[in-house]
């Protein structure tokens, strides 16, 4: 009898020890929000720093740092340092939300996030409420920006991909077209259907549009499909390792024609490992916002000191993590100079003003908005050289 | 603190061996008097809750995390059903609460348009939206119990390892269904990869810990009544069970259904507490997540799985600041209660407020000064802790 009880004590005590452990990490989880005078600014900066998706979110996160400690060291914003607070999610919308909330009882005035499309929009649709100002880096579905006026975004939108490289492959005079994508995923079909809908509009016959299955590495019927129906210009607006496949499959197979592909080939050279010879390569054209081989004077210089902060070439994340905090940064500097005080609706509001109103010099080109979330920015048009480098082919300008 | 709510409501002894009778000597408290004493604190504790979010002493990040407790237990006590109670595997659970968190939402979404209730109303709370929660609520149970149904008449007539695997496969099916369910029917019915978005934030604290009470009771009472008696009889030997007249393949298909309605339950909150959902969200490892938190809390005890989910959920939130080392700590602790509790933290035992006051009233201490409202006899008092061990070593005996 003795040993029943106090094995029972000490289930009693460890259900004590437990619950007393979650209300002081409930407790513990305010603790940070006194830090901070007036003479700083704060903001937060959130993504997946650890996970399946957490590169797009380190590389958005070190982009928008670079960004803030450079503002720094030229004196801030109206003599106020910035300093900011980096929350992870892990790819996860539960998570998202949970960090949003922190961020915002942190004192936050505006938050560079989310990266990846779901947590996007959760944190999107949890922000109305507050009207708290966010740049997402990276988030390209349509809803995100739908919510409310508080959500911006530095990228442009799948569907927007489409219509440039439709108008790019008109500009080109292509008559028939074909269309190899992923079947399921939202980027290759977002971008896939607005390209179809553009190119007939633009009088493109669009002869075939085949589609694939996550993980299918042989090509070879959509291939011979394309090839029967003798198009000019195929697009292929998929991931790189799969559009690294599609070439090299269908240059085997005799296809000599043209290649044309939105942002998810940025990184098919040059990065983890190479997924297309140089060979392959000619005639390929893909529209994105970032590349190495820009030699645009800034570009060379945020690409120099991204590599000294963090030893590594950066990424076209990293230019849109950084572009997004130059976008936060505006806004806040509007708010600033008109006196406001920091937290309250009215420095909310005019930072959301001022990010609408305004126009940044980006690495990825000029960004400004004309009443919406969605920026209305350049874009380029990027080709490969006989040495399968990366070159810019033209640069495609607003209202184009 | 969140314990309160669940433990006043959840206190069963539940054990086949635990109905011994007793002599009329011993003061019992009658039935109304205990069920009003668990509403009276249950009401408290929403009541106390709630002004304390009101008057800003919880925040609204500490409140949002609240109500993922609320959720999490809610998927604990239901799979505990067929965990503990009911003595099978089930690997499927986060299937059962996607399917109710899907039908919940494109419920309440689609008769948000009918009736022409917008988003804005459930903040303010009309009465119409109260209707349309819980009826929301209704269909995201009723949708998972229908799918519980399908997999539950087949899967049942397996044990151990081969139900294990069918209910994950099953779960895994939704998953898939619900990825390509839209371009098999041709309209937008759960957004595919992209999500499910646009759910209005129909979850406060309030209401999910009042769907928590009343889970919490309507389990204690199927647990309490013949039914129940029967689904622990199949637990704890199906042949005996057969024998003395239980309809096995009834019950068993009973408590699965049962279990799946309040996993469909959950989701449907989940879907409103997070704004957005994604079928990756809910894979194997979700499952997984929540049968750790039955098995860490001790399998057949209410009680363990409310503080398990509790911890679970808080834990890796009160470890944000640690960052990278968050999810090792979780671990850790998993492992330690394993190799320490292997039973879990509670092994069967269930906390019962009755209980605990009848025997303050009859002086009837565990540390065996009383006892003097059972008779003279020296063994009482001995004779009273030793019940529930006994329904603790027979549950350990079947759980292995």
């Amino acid at each position: 009898m003795f040993k029943s009880v106090s094995r029972r004590q000490f289930v009693q005590a460890s259900a004590v020890a437990a619950a007393g452990l979650g209300l002081v990490g409930c407790g513990g989880g305010n603790g940070s929000s006194s830090e901070g005078g007036s003479d700083t600014i704060k903001v937060g900066i959130l993504g997946p720093q650890s996970g399946s998706v957490s590169n797009y979110g380190i590389a958005c996160a070190n982009g928008a740092k670079l960004y803030f400690d450079q503002l720094n060291a030229n004196g801030g914003i109206n003599g106020k340092q910035v300093s900011y607070t980096v929350e992870d999610e892990k790819g996860d919308a539960t998570e998202a939300v949970n960090a949003y909330n922190m961020l915002v009882e942190d004192g936050v005035v505006g938050i560079v996030g989310d990266v990846t499309t779901g947590p996007t929009v959760a944190v999107a649709q949890a922000s109305v409420a507050d009207n708290m100002p966010c740049v997402t880096p990276s988030a390209t579905a349509a809803d995100v920006v739908t919510y409310g006026t508080n959500y911006f975004r530095a990228c442009v939108t799948d569907p927007e991909q489409g219509r440039i490289i439709a108008t790019f492959a008109s500009e080109q005079g292509y008559k028939t077209v074909g269309t190899i994508y992923l079947s399921g995923d939202d980027y290759s079909e977002g971008v896939n259907n607005a390209f179809v809908e553009e190119a007939q509009a633009l009088g493109i016959d669009v002869a075939t549009q085949e589609a694939y299955a996550d993980g299918d590495v042989s090509f070879s019927g959509q291939i011979t499909n394309l090839m029967a129906a003798n198009v000019e210009a195929i697009l292929c607006p998929n991931y790189y390792e799969d559009d690294g496949m599609i070439v090299t499959q269908a240059r085997a197979a005799g296809y000599d024609g043209v290649f044309l592909g939105a942002d998810g080939w940025s990184g098919i050279v040059g990065g983890d490992s190479d997924y297309a010879s140089a060979a392959d390569l000619h005639d390929c054209y893909y529209c994105c916002a970032f590349t190495s081989s820009n030699d645009d004077e800034s570009v060379q210089q945020f690409i120099s000191d991204y590599t000294d902060a963090y030893g590594e070439a950066p990424t076209n994340f990293c230019a849109l993590g950084y572009d997004a905090a130059m976008v936060l940064a505006n806004g806040i500097t509007s708010a600033e100079e008109a006196g406001l005080e920091a937290g309250s609706e009215d420095y909310k509001q005019a930072v959301i003003d001022g990010i609408a109103g305004g126009t940044v010099e980006g690495i990825t080109g000029s960004i400004s908005y004309d009443g919406t979330g969605d920026p209305v920015k350049s874009s380029l048009i990027l080709t490969f050289d006989a040495e399968g480098k990366e070159e810019v082919k033209e640069t495609i300008e607003v209202g184009e | 603190m969140t314990d309160n709510a669940p433990k006043g409501e959840a206190r069963p002894v539940i054990s086949a061996t635990a109905s011994k009778g007793r002599t009329g000597a011993y003061r019992r408290l009658p039935m109304p008097a205990r069920y009003a004493i668990n509403a009276i604190l249950v009401l408290v504790f929403l009541v106390v809750g709630e002004l304390m979010i009101d008057g800003g002493a919880i925040s609204r990040y500490q409140s949002t995390v609240l109500e993922q407790v609320g959720i999490y237990i809610i998927l604990a006590v239901s799979l505990n059903i067929a965990t503990g109670y009911l003595g099978q595997l089930p690997l499927g659970h986060a299937g059962f609460m996607s399917v109710g968190g899907y039908g919940c939402a494109i419920f309440i979404v689609r008769m948000m348009e009918t009736l022409g209730v917008t988003a804005r109303d459930f903040v303010t709370g009309s009465p119409v939206c109260g209707l349309l929660f819980v009826g929301g609520l209704l269909v995201g149970g009723l949708c998972a119990a229908v799918c519980g149904l399908i997999i539950g008449i087949p899967a049942l007539r397996l044990k151990g390892d081969y139900l294990a695997i069918i209910t994950l496969a099953f779960s895994e099916i939704i998953r898939v269904v619900m990825l390509n369910i839209d371009s098999v029917l041709g309209f937008k019915l759960t957004g595919g990869a992209a999500g499910l978005t646009g759910i209005p934030g129909y979850t406060s604290f309030l209401n999910v810990f009042v769907v928590v009470a009343v889970v919490c009771f309507l389990i204690h009472t199927m647990m309490k009544s013949r039914h129940g008696r029967a689904i622990l009889a199949i637990r704890d030997n199906e042949i005996a069970a057969e024998a003395t007249g239980v309809n096995t393949t009834y019950y068993k298909t009973l408590a699965f259904v049962v279990s799946a309605f309040f996993a469909g339950v959950a989701g449907g909150l989940y879907a409103g507490c997070i704004g957005v959902l994604q079928p990756a969200v809910f894979g194997f490892m979700k499952s997984i997540e929540i049968l750790v938190m039955v098995v860490l809390g001790g399998m057949g005890s209410m009680l363990g799985s409310v503080i398990s989910a509790t911890f679970l959920t808080i834990l890796p939130e009160a470890l944000r600041a640690f960052s990278e080392y968050r999810m090792i700590v979780y671990a850790v602790v998993l492992i330690l209660v394993m190799i320490f509790r292997p039973q879990g933290l509670l092994g069967s035992y269930d906390f019962s407020l009755s209980r605990v006051i009848e025997r303050v009233l009859n002086h009837d201490f565990p540390w065996g000064k009383g006892g003097t409202g059972k008779g003279s006899a020296p063994d009482a008092a001995d004779h009273e802790p030793s019940e529930t061990t006994d329904a603790e070593e027979v549950s350990a005996d079947a759980g292995r």
